[in-house]
């Protein structure tokens, strides 16, 4: 009934007009990147590209390609995503396959986990151990500190929980061992979860870059992430102490540009194929019947 | 090392223990002082927008019918959550600066000299927030939206069999039932009070907006592996995980009691 009075269908509209600009707003960044890093340098310094290219060339993206340390970063995340997503995954799945069990000591244990994820020595004790570890200046500095996350165990162990125990008992009977067990029935029934928390650790290796410009002293060194937090944040700052003319005929944005939209670009592709998974994957994890 | 006068080359066996030292210069030193105050003010302002912003929006995107726009708005509003702070920071240099995007469209709408988002102390705080809230609204949005597909459709029929508008429906059929989450929400978000998100200020900031942008993070940084003091920046680390483990408890046992919620 309240869909036809007049109240609500002027409501509707400016509704429907705040959602598609509140969705454009979260978009329209990204696009305006893709434009710049398409458009020529004096359009971009005349400050006519907006959402689409203006003198249209592929020089940034050329230059970006054959930048070498751009290439080595790119290697480097790649790895690092792939390797630390890989033994992440490893962990958290055997663990929280045990965790979803009752046994003696397991809240003792989760707890214990759980403290990590909320009690943390700092900055300068993290850096020390590592260094000391002798772990500085390879990728297992990247890779294994943060590796075992409570909190992707916790959305884990959640869904884990939420298969039934009558399947694992008949295939017990049916004389399976836990391994098989947790590979042919926990693994494939909890796709969305496993998707997600890998979602979730794959876009977290590929943007982190503070452990980056930590850990690696040599710049070459350095993933994808850090690279670009080198090039656009702290070029950047440095710019500050000089007048703003100076800065836009000094800085090229249009290479600045390419480098953030192709580091950003394998999160846009995986990211709609994930995104059903994910939805699910939360509220499974996040909501408690 | 935060009770040491801690010196590299010594270690940790070899430095001068010097007691509770460091933590009484957390409150001598001006500047430390400072970043504490400032990381309350901004995180306590981003748990409160971050809070409403997505309850709302969640409650206005309920209302569209359409599934296709529904789901294309519901997309593209989680897709900045994905971004890393160093892409995003890049994107808000650039149209924040003064001749962005946002300067272009205020100065011919209002015709005003343009505004220096990140470099005006006075607004950076204010432009952590909203480019915080911009970042990530979409991605709190999903427990509520599920919360609200789980509502019973019989108390919506009920509620319009007595006449209710559809403004009274939200008031007093969506809203009591979204209680729970928003409770549960909001209290484990205390936990959060002493994190005003390192990543974001630290590639937002820069010397002109110390003053106000300097956060207890990114103090510990240049502190101690900028300038050296090891010791008194483990202390000042040590110090905020301290009290946010306390403020966690808490409000895990609040979120429990109230609304008897359980993370495993």
């Amino acid at each position: 009934m309240y869909h036809k009075t007049t109240g609500y269908r002027v409501f509707s509209y400016f509704n429907y007009a705040f959602m598609i600009l509140a969705g454009l707003a979260c978009f329209l960044p990204l696009l305006h990147l893709l434009a710049q890093s398409l458009s020529s340098k004096a359009a971009i310094s005349g400050n006519m590209v907006s959402f689409w290219p203006v003198g249209f060339n592929v020089d940034a993206y050329i230059k970006t390609f054959n930048n070498s340390n751009f290439n080595g970063a790119m290697l480097t995340s790649i790895t690092r995503t792939v390797l630390g997503t890989t033994i992440s995954m490893f962990i958290l799945t055997c663990a929280g396959y045990a965790l979803s069990k009752e046994f003696r000591g397991r809240n003792v244990l989760m707890w214990f986990f759980i403290f990590t994820m909320l009690f943390s020595g700092g900055l300068i004790p993290s850096y020390i151990l590592i260094t000391a570890l002798g772990l500085k200046d390879t990728i297992w500095a990247l890779v294994l500190p943060g590796a075992f996350g409570a909190y992707n165990l916790i959305l884990l162990v959640n869904f884990f929980k939420t298969i039934p125990k009558a399947l694992e008992e008949a295939a017990f009977i049916d004389g399976a061992s836990f391994f098989v067990i947790l590979s042919k029935i926990y693994l494939p029934l909890s796709l969305p979860g496993i998707a997600t928390v890998s979602l979730f650790i794959m876009v977290g290796h590929w943007n982190s870059w503070f452990d980056g410009i930590l850990y690696m002293s040599d710049a070459s060194k350095y993933p994808l992430a850090s690279f670009l937090q080198t090039v656009v944040v702290q070029s950047n700052m440095q710019n500050m102490a000089m007048s703003q003319s100076e800065v836009a005929a000094m800085s090229e944005q249009s290479i600045k540009a390419a480098q953030i939209f192709v580091s950003t670009l394998p999160i846009i592709l995986v990211y709609p194929f994930l995104q059903r998974y994910f939805v699910k994957g939360i509220v499974l994890g996040a909501v408690k019947e | 090392m935060a009770f040491q006068d801690y010196k590299p080359w010594l270690g940790i066996t070899g430095s001068r223990w010097i007691g509770l030292d460091n933590f009484e210069r957390i409150f001598q030193y001006k500047e430390a002082t400072q970043a504490i105050i400032n990381t309350l003010i901004i995180a306590v302002s981003k748990i409160i927008v971050g809070i409403i912003v997505p309850i709302v929006m969640a409650i206005l995107l309920s209302e569209i019918r359409n599934m296709g726009i529904k789901k294309s708005v519901q997309t593209l509003v989680y897709l900045p959550h994905f971004l890393s702070w160093v892409t995003v920071a890049g994107l808000m240099i650039d149209i924040l600066g003064l001749d962005g995007g946002i300067n272009h469209i205020l100065t011919r709408i209002f015709g005003n000299d343009p505004i220096y988002f990140l470099g005006d102390p006075d607004l950076f705080r204010f432009t952590v927030v909203i480019s915080d809230v911009w970042k990530s609204f979409g991605f709190g949005m999903i427990v509520y939206l599920a919360t609200i597909a789980g509502i019973n459709p019989s108390y919506y029929e009920a509620a319009e069999i007595d006449g209710a508008t559809r403004r009274q429906q939200i008031r007093y059929v969506t809203l009591p039932s979204m209680l729970p989450m928003i409770i549960v929400i909001s209290t484990l978000s205390l936990g959060n009070i002493l994190d005003a998100g390192f990543d974001q200020v630290f590639n937002l900031y820069n010397p002109l907006v110390y003053s106000t942008g300097d956060i207890i993070d990114t103090y510990v940084y240049r502190s101690s592996l900028l300038n050296g003091q090891y010791g008194f920046g483990t202390a000042v680390g040590l110090f905020k995980s301290g009290i946010s483990l306390i403020l966690i408890v808490v409000s895990y046992r609040l979120a429990y009691k109230y609304a008897n919620y359980k993370i495993f």
